[in-house]
């Protein structure tokens, strides 16, 4: 491997679901932080395996719920109580239960849209291309192989070292990802 | 990723030294004490009260084994892997139904007189339902209930212990199996027919010009929520016994605490639904419900309910961390087994002195016959749910698909 190319990281090929999870316990405990690992379907306790700390989507979809629920009720009771108050059915012009399915409707929907769009950023998306698109062996990352990418973004990497790490743990191909 | 690390658990059978092992005698000892009391008041001047009491107690506990009956013949059905560790508690809950006709006779024997006005009332509506309303068809539609539930109870119980002792004869087990997928399906049917009909019969007729449609579904709603709380404790304190210490894990209390969670949310939405059609509309043969429930102190039970039984369980269980820690879990259960008797109580209590024609005010006042029915009713199901949890296994050790539940993950 050539030194003077820029380098956006390293991606290692793995076989199997279980060589994965242990390289991925390797490459966690070599204290590395930004890297990633891919799998062509749900491997079962890998976020452990890579120590990924929960996620902040819970918080972000409370916050905004409450919000949207708060936002729900207010705009009711000011279009009917005040804005342009209007007596229905003989009701009091603030009622509570006529309010509560927009009221909870409201709350769904802005919990949903910020579970769906927190997501979204949280993930990076929408992003159009990634380094590791340009690697002919990741396109079986959705077929039948196992990957971890470490960045060279992060502090602990460099070069001979990681790419010695990631052969010790059993990767069988390791390439250069370039930006 | 460790399948080949799970062993199969060995800690099966109640230990004789563990309090589960003395459910049959302290459970018996509560029984006679409590519905002795009670049922003994309803000889004497506090009749009504005391069969209402009865009447509560009844329904309470009888929600939570109909409730394990439910779930089996849905958790059956749908081939469910995660559940198989826990399914042996619902089994042995649901197994117990046969039993509640014997707990059941009373109300009919004793206090029908006492509970349910139309059986001696009369007006142009109630003649309108007399057809339905009428002592013989009553019974008759109990006796109904009571056959098919026993049937199919037992049926589901004794299929999954004969699996216990089948060992690896894979083409018998599969047979047996079979067998409970053919008869939880057309259960799921029988099921949501006799327990809405029966909530309308036993609770709903308590003021029998007043109806709702969605009141089978509201007793359903109450009843899976006490099951999945109930079950919670129930595992957790069978650990604490020494069984299934290893088999259970925060992955099955997790799912669990999701199901508790969602009924939390079914109920409410269901209990919501019935009272905005009521409330909009504001017919009075309609509102009549909740009319009696807006006075003499009921009404802060009818505040109550919404902030206590939904508001304060939702926001404390919508959280993860919550539903996988093992005293959290437990106090939200708790707090939701309270909330169930309180529901039943509003349910119930208003209609207690309802009789004599003219207009009734309901009043709330608490009596210690409601304790002793409570301590009754719960001490007859302990026993006989102890006695038969202690008589076999507490898992579905042969069940094909223990392995996949023992290493049941949530993503």
């Amino acid at each position: 491997m050539s030194e003077n190319i820029p380098t956006w990281g390293l991606l290692a090929q793995y076989e199997d679901p279980h060589s994965i999870y242990q390289a991925c316990e390797q490459v966690r405990d070599a204290g590395y932080q930004q890297w990633d690992a891919c799998a062509p379907f749900p491997v079962h306790g890998l976020d452990r395996a890579m120590g990924v700390k929960p996620s902040r989507l819970p918080w972000i979809v409370l916050v905004v719920g409450l919000v949207g629920s708060a936002l729900g009720l207010w705009l009711q009771a000011w279009t009917s109580g005040s804005a342009y108050p209007f007596i229905t059915g003989g009701k009091p012009l603030f009622s509570l239960p006529a309010f509560v399915p927009v009221w909870y409707e409201m709350t769904v929907l802005a919990s949903c849209l910020a579970a769906f769009f927190g997501n979204w950023i949280l993930n990076g998306l929408p992003r159009l291309h990634h380094p590791a698109f340009a690697s002919r062996a990741f396109e079986r990352a959705t077929d039948d192989k196992f990957f971890i990418m470490i960045e060279a973004a992060d502090p602990k990497f460099d070069l001979a070292q990681t790419e010695a790490l990631l052969k010790s743990t059993g990767a069988t191909h390791v390439e250069v990802l370039e930006p | 990723m460790s399948h080949h690390e799970i062993q199969k658990p060995t800690d099966i059978t109640i230990p004789d030294t563990s309090l589960f092992a003395k459910l049959p005698v302290i459970g018996g000892v509560l029984a006679v004490v409590g519905l002795g009391a009670t049922l003994g008041s309803a000889m004497g001047a506090d009749k009504a009260r005391a069969m209402f009491s009865y009447l509560w107690a009844f329904e309470s506990v009888l929600a939570l084994v109909l409730g394990a009956f439910g779930f089996l013949v849905i958790d059956i059905t749908v081939r469910s892997q995660w559940s198989i560790v826990v399914r042996r508690i619902a089994e042995t809950m649901q197994a117990t139904l046969p039993f509640f006709f014997v707990l059941w006779l009373p109300i009919a024997l004793i206090g029908m007189h006492e509970l349910y006005p139309w059986t001696h009332e009369t007006d142009a509506i109630l003649e309108r339902k007399r057809w339905f309303l009428s002592t013989g068809f009553w019974w008759g539609r109990a006796i109904v209930y009571f056959v098919l539930w026993t049937v199919i109870s037992r049926f589901l119980y004794t299929s999954s212990v004969k699996l216990d002792g089948l060992g690896d004869n894979q083409a018998e087990k599969d047979k047996i199996i079979k067998r409970t997928w053919a008869v939880a399906a057309p259960g799921i049917l029988i099921y949501a027919l006799t327990q809405s009909f029966a909530a309308v019969d036993w609770m709903m007729s308590l003021q029998p010009h007043w109806y709702s449609t969605i009141y089978g579904v509201y007793y359903f709603s109450s009843s899976i929520l006490v099951f999945f709380a109930v079950t919670t404790l129930v595992s957790m304190a069978l650990q604490r016994a020494g069984v299934l210490k290893t088999a259970i894990t925060p992955e099955h209390f997790h799912d669990l605490g999701k199901f508790t969670f969602g009924f939390v949310i079914f109920w409410a939405y269901i209990a919501f639904s019935q009272f905005i059609l009521i409330w909009y509309a504001n017919i009075p043969e309609e509102t009549e419900f909740y009319m009696l429930r807006m006075e003499g102190g009921w009404q802060w039970v009818s505040y109550a309910l919404p902030v206590l039984h939904f508001a304060l369980p939702f926001l404390y269980l919508v959280s993860r961390q919550v539903k996988r820690a093992r005293w959290p879990l437990a106090l939200g259960c708790v707090w939701l087994v309270l909330m169930h008797l309180l529901d039943m109580y509003w349910l119930i209590l208003p209609a207690y002195g309802a009789h004599g024609g003219g207009e009734h005010h309901a009043h709330l006042a608490v009596s210690w016959l409601d304790f002793a029915a409570l301590l009754g009713m719960v001490g007859a199901f302990l026993a006989v749910f102890g006695f038969l949890l202690k008589k076999n296994k507490v898992i579905a050790i042969n069940d094909p698909r223990l392995a996949d539940s023992l290493a049941h993950e949530n993503y």
